[in-house]
């Protein structure tokens, strides 16, 4: 039993951290927001160039061959600066998904290239327009098209930087990969949106505390009044309680059972609140700057609002938590408990 | 990160595991807070706990322990609720003062109190609060004078838990004149010492659970100050630290309430409100984090991390859980929720009321969120 991180997954996180926090500032934002742009260039250069596309992608796909948690650092660096580029769809649902249907796949070669994936559980597809292919689902299989062979209409959404499409597609002019696990693809995708989260409320705690120490009222820093300080403390709270939660989840998801499911949608919820909480703490300790379109505060929680819906509604991840409780035992001596045969057993034949 | 048990773990668990249920009272007792002699059951429990080497598992073994590790004191833990074991009478003794003695007691004075505080011949009650002395201990007016080897001991203490019935109360007391943090000692003092007045006071369930104590020229050795003359406010500080950060409330103890709680939903939820699913769930994903927190927690202080302001995060997160899910237990209830409910019964409704405790005791969770603010965000105080 060791819940730590190791020396390599903190350097990890830090690189990207760094990375992240030199190339995609409120001031980057606002100038692709103005230009109409959802990615800038060179910093997917840099994110390439740094291997966070391969992180999940196997040796022998060319990638390294590491796991959620390690990516699930990523993401969470990713929310802290809500990255615009689809760098966690792409590289850390879309592209292990096709790696596992087609390992060889020319795409997979290059690394610059984006991959969008339509889930049955969204209605609409992310970033679909700068994607090199879209993977997309019927009866349980995936489908690689690329975006000359499908019909894309945009939808206009609340996050400049995180287009929607609906997309029309004919199976004739698509590639079928076979039946593909997007049970996994799921889990991985609330898992990331999860640990984007916790970046985005920390983001948004952050702010407010740095501004709440230089805004003078009455004669004092607003941050010191208590009626401010508990707001954000509440926040922090919230993201201490959800980031174990996370970290936890991006280390069983490979078990796939119950319990690791439940995890997993108990990390989207909780970190997802904890980001609603802090978003919403931070525009109101910010006071009439927080409403305004200048102040970066809006950014987080609308990119908060977009990853609460996307990838199962709340509704959709309690569900699967209520499955876990009301089926297998609960207790303290059961946290880390994995299904029992009999109860997987009942699922094989039900999903039979 | 390794989220399994090891063997040895594995081994640990069944050990603790067939030695409570050869050893848990079939009857639960009746609560030590209620009357004396529930008190002294939980007494007896303690030395039966002890025969068994199972009462202080994190203390050194020179004195008493088993030296555990924090992951292993949690499985114990887990296994200790999970039995329905008593609560601990002597917990202000086995987890509040006994680290403390074993950190900063001299050689002397661990012999004399560890002994019996791990035998439960000696209960502890604590005595930090005084009536103009409460979020802001720093405050306590407590006298002890120096005279010789002793110390003369006057004031008044208030909202110290198990007082009524307890054998001896730590608590802190200044040199006259000292101010604020300075001049201050935790002196230990017998409850039945000549000059010593204990006043019970009823909680909001009836129960005696604390008392004021009025001292009035109690005459205690020297040897009963724990640490340097002055370093008190410092001593208490650890103590705090570690009461807020892990040892105070067990996840294992929300584990198994929100195990109940789902079997008290699947017994009610035909004539129940079917929103009050979603607080089920609720009430098993907070207890689930919890208890994640806290491995999180044990598994850095063993990789050689130091518990920071952040333990004041747990505090705050524990005692809002509780409420939540007691208060849901009830919700599922409806009109039966004001009931008493008869002996052996799940009491539903007394829990919801300690409950309603937490966010006061061990530090104001209003505090509690200062000290986030300030210590662990940065804002300005």
């Amino acid at each position: 039993m060791d819940f730590t991180l190791s020396d390599e997954q903190q350097m990890f996180a830090e690189t990207a951290r760094t990375l992240l926090g030199d190339t995609c500032t409120p001031d980057h934002w606002r100038k692709m927001v103005e230009r109409g742009d959802n990615t800038d260039p060179e910093r997917w250069a840099a994110i390439v160039e740094n291997g966070f596309t391969l992180v999940l992608l196997s040796e022998e796909a060319g990638g390294m061959g590491l796991g959620e948690l390690d990516f699930a650092l990523i993401a969470e660096e990713a929310g802290y600066v809500a990255l615009p580029e689809p760098l966690i769809e792409s590289a850390g649902v879309a592209a292990p998904m096709l790696a596992a249907l087609a390992p060889d796949h020319a795409l997979l070669a290059d690394p610059e290239a984006t991959i969008a994936v339509a889930h049955p559980l969204n209605p609409l597809v992310a970033d679909a327009d700068r994607a090199a292919a879209i993977l997309l689902e019927r009866d349980g299989h995936a489908f690689l098209a690329r975006t000359d062979q499908v019909r894309l209409t945009p939808v206009e959404t609340i996050d400049p930087l995180r287009r929607l499409f609906r997309v029309e597609w004919d199976a004739a002019n698509a590639e079928d990969l076979g039946l593909a696990d997007w049970d996994l693809a799921l889990d991985r995708a609330a898992l990331f949106a999860a640990a984007q989260g916790l970046g985005l409320a920390q983001r948004a705690v952050d702010m407010a505390v740095e501004y709440a120490k230089e805004r003078q009222q009455f004669g004092k820093p607003i941050g010191s009044y208590q009626a401010v300080k508990h707001h954000l403390a509440s926040a922090q709270v919230a993201i201490e309680f959800a980031r174990p939660v996370v970290r936890a989840a991006a280390a069983e998801i490979g078990h796939r059972d119950v319990q690791a499911r439940s995890r997993v949608s108990h990390a989207k919820i909780a970190a997802l609140e904890a980001a609603d909480k802090a978003t919403r703490a931070s525009i109101q300790v910010h006071g009439a700057m927080g409403y305004s379109w200048e102040v970066d505060a809006h950014l987080f929680l609308k990119r908060t609002l977009a990853l609460t819906q996307s990838w199962g509604p709340p509704a959709f991840h309690r569900a699967r938590i209520a499955g876990r409780l009301f089926t297998q035992p609960a207790g303290p001596d059961q946290t880390f408990a994995r299904e029992t045969h009999a109860a997987a057993a009942t699922r094989e034949i039900v999903h039979a | 990160m390794d989220l399994s048990y090891t063997p040895e773990q594995q081994a640990f668990r069944a050990e603790v595991r067939a030695w409570l249920e050869a050893h848990v009272p079939a009857e639960p007792l009746e609560h030590f807070d209620a009357t004396r002699e529930g008190f002294e059951a939980h007494r007896e429990w303690e030395r039966t706990l002890k025969s068994g080497d199972w009462g202080m598992v994190t203390w050194p073994k020179e004195y008493g322990g088993r030296g555990l590790d924090l992951i292993e004191w949690l499985i114990f833990e887990e296994e200790y609720y999970r039995a329905g074991a008593p609560g601990r009478v002597n917990q202000n003794g086995i987890f509040l003062l006994g680290p403390t003695l074993i950190e900063f007691g001299t050689p002397e004075q661990k012999q004399r109190f560890l002994p019996p505080m791990a035998s439960g011949e000696e209960i502890w009650a604590q005595a930090w609060s005084e009536p103009q002395a409460g979020s802001d201990l720093a405050g306590v007016r407590a006298t002890a004078v120096r005279d010789g080897d002793d110390y003369v001991l006057n004031g008044h203490k208030i909202w110290s838990s198990r007082a009524v019935f307890a054998d001896w109360a730590f608590g802190l007391f200044r040199e006259p004149e000292s101010e604020r943090h300075k001049g201050m000692s935790l002196i230990f003092f017998p409850l039945d010492a000549p000059g010593v007045t204990v006043n019970a006071i009823r909680k909001i369930n009836g129960h005696v659970g604390f008392a004021e104590i009025f001292l009035e020229d109690v005459r205690v050795p020297a040897f009963n100050r724990l640490g340097d003359e002055g370093q008190g406010w410092h001593i208490c500080m650890a103590t705090a630290g570690f009461e807020r950060g892990l040892m105070l409330r067990s996840p294992a103890r929300y584990q198994v309430a929100a195990a109940a709680l789902a079997g008290l939903w699947q017994d009610h939820k035909q004539d129940a409100d079917p929103v009050l699913e979603a607080d089920v769930v609720r009430a098993f994903m907070n207890a689930d984090a919890y208890a994640l927190s806290i491995y999180q927690t044990a598994s850095r202080l063993m990789a050689g991390a130091k518990i920071g302001p952040e333990a004041s995060t747990n505090k705050i997160f524990w005692s809002e859980l509780d409420i939540h899910l007691h208060q849901t237990a009830l919700s599922i209830l409806g009109p039966k929720a004001e009931l008493v409910a008869p002996p052996g019964e799940h009491d539903w409704l007394d829990d919801y009321i300690f409950a309603l405790a937490g966010p006061i005791y061990a530090g104001s969770n209003e505090i509690q969120r200062n000290i986030i603010a300030e210590r662990m965000l940065g804002l300005p105080r």
